[in-house]
């Protein structure tokens, strides 16, 4: 294909996209109106489950399967990263050296560590009630413990992160909201029917399955970041080529 | 006041990404992208979508510049393969 050809196809493609995106756009809303249809029939949907956060109530209610999808994603993807990156047979670990850190450093680390912890477990409990939730909360959780490795080595890091032990509780997490959704299918009327009481509304048991829904997430996010993390900073830090001590490299 | 608050996010969101593609070095680049990831949490939250803001803070600004950085150090390490212990 020569540069002008390809040129046209790229220019013809572009405008294409640019038509349709133009199309799709027309009749949508104002920007930053005070109405919106979609909106208003979610909010509805919602306070009649009782819950007070409408996005959760989208996210574990009125389309719960479709965040399943998402887990899923994030579940295989992190699968897929433990495979690829694992210690191949012409790999040897040598575990790092213990690091100089700067006073103010260690002192900021031990500070935030339990701060961002909190945090993080704060926004998956309340999911059901204020803006965060589990994918949200998790990410937080499980970037809290790395905050050791910056305040002191990678060696205090692995002695609080069990890898196998996220590992199971990634499996957890992802089976947990697949159990809740066909608990639904037995005692309701559909996969991830919302089955449970809803109790009082703006309270942390209220929304039925949502805070249940909520949590598996938080448990699958927090461990799947945790894995993926691992894996990464074990190839960064630990992984060398070679296979043992006798010949350097050959590649 | 909201309509200049828009605004002033979205030219934040243009710039820093504008300098993420600019800048040419992965590990600069993660560092860019992190305050990428801060902007648009901003414009997320001044669009009235806290939801969406915590997770590009978590995700955009957090997450995703860490696993850039330990590739950077991972590639430059096999690229000197005898102890270049930084």
């Amino acid at each position: 294909m020569s540069r002008r050809l390809r040129m046209w196809v790229l220019a013809t493609g572009g405008l294409g996209v640019a038509v349709l995106l133009v199309a799709a756009a027309v009749r949508l809303p104002r920007f930053g109106g005070g109405q919106h249809p979609y909106g208003e029939r979610a909010v509805a949907a919602s306070l009649s489950r009782h819950t007070a956060h409408v996005i959760s109530s989208v996210n574990f209610d009125l389309r719960a399967f479709d965040t399943l999808g998402e887990e899923s994603i994030l579940f295989g993807a992190v699968l897929g990263t433990v495979v690829l990156l694992r210690q191949t047979r012409d790999e040897r670990a040598v575990p790092p050296a213990p690091a100089r850190i700067l006073p103010a450093l260690r002192r900021y680390a031990r500070i935030m560590l339990p701060l961002a912890l909190l945090c993080g477990l704060y926004v998956i409990a309340h999911g059901q009630l204020s803006p965060g939730g589990g994918f949200q909360g998790g990410v937080v959780v499980a970037t809290a413990p790395h905050l050791l490795y910056i305040g002191a080595d990678y060696r205090a890091l692995e002695h609080i992160r069990p890898v196998g032990l996220y590992e199971v509780g990634d499996a957890v997490g992802e089976a947990a909201y697949a159990v809740l959704g066909i608990a639904g299918l037995l005692g309701g009327s559909a996969f991830l029917a919302n089955l449970l009481p809803l109790g009082t509304f703006n309270t942390l048991a209220s929304g039925g399955t949502v805070p249940l829904l909520n949590a598996a997430v938080g448990m699958e996010v927090t461990c799947a970041v945790v894995v993926l993390l691992a894996r990464f900073l074990d190839q960064a830090v630990e992984i060398e080529q070679g296979p043992a001590r006798e010949k350097g490299k050959r590649s | 006041m909201t309509d200049a608050l828009t605004l002033l996010s979205l030219l934040l969101v243009a710039a820093s990404a504008t300098a993420a593609v600019v800048v040419r070095d992965p590990s600069r680049q993660a560092l860019v992208l992190a305050v990428l990831g801060l902007a648009l949490a901003v414009l997320f939250t001044v669009l009235q979508a806290p939801d969406v803001g915590l997770s590009q803070l978590a995700v955009g600004s957090a997450l995703t510049p860490l696993l850039i950085l330990l590739s950077v150090r991972k590639v430059r390490r096999r690229g000197q393969p005898e102890d270049g212990e930084r």
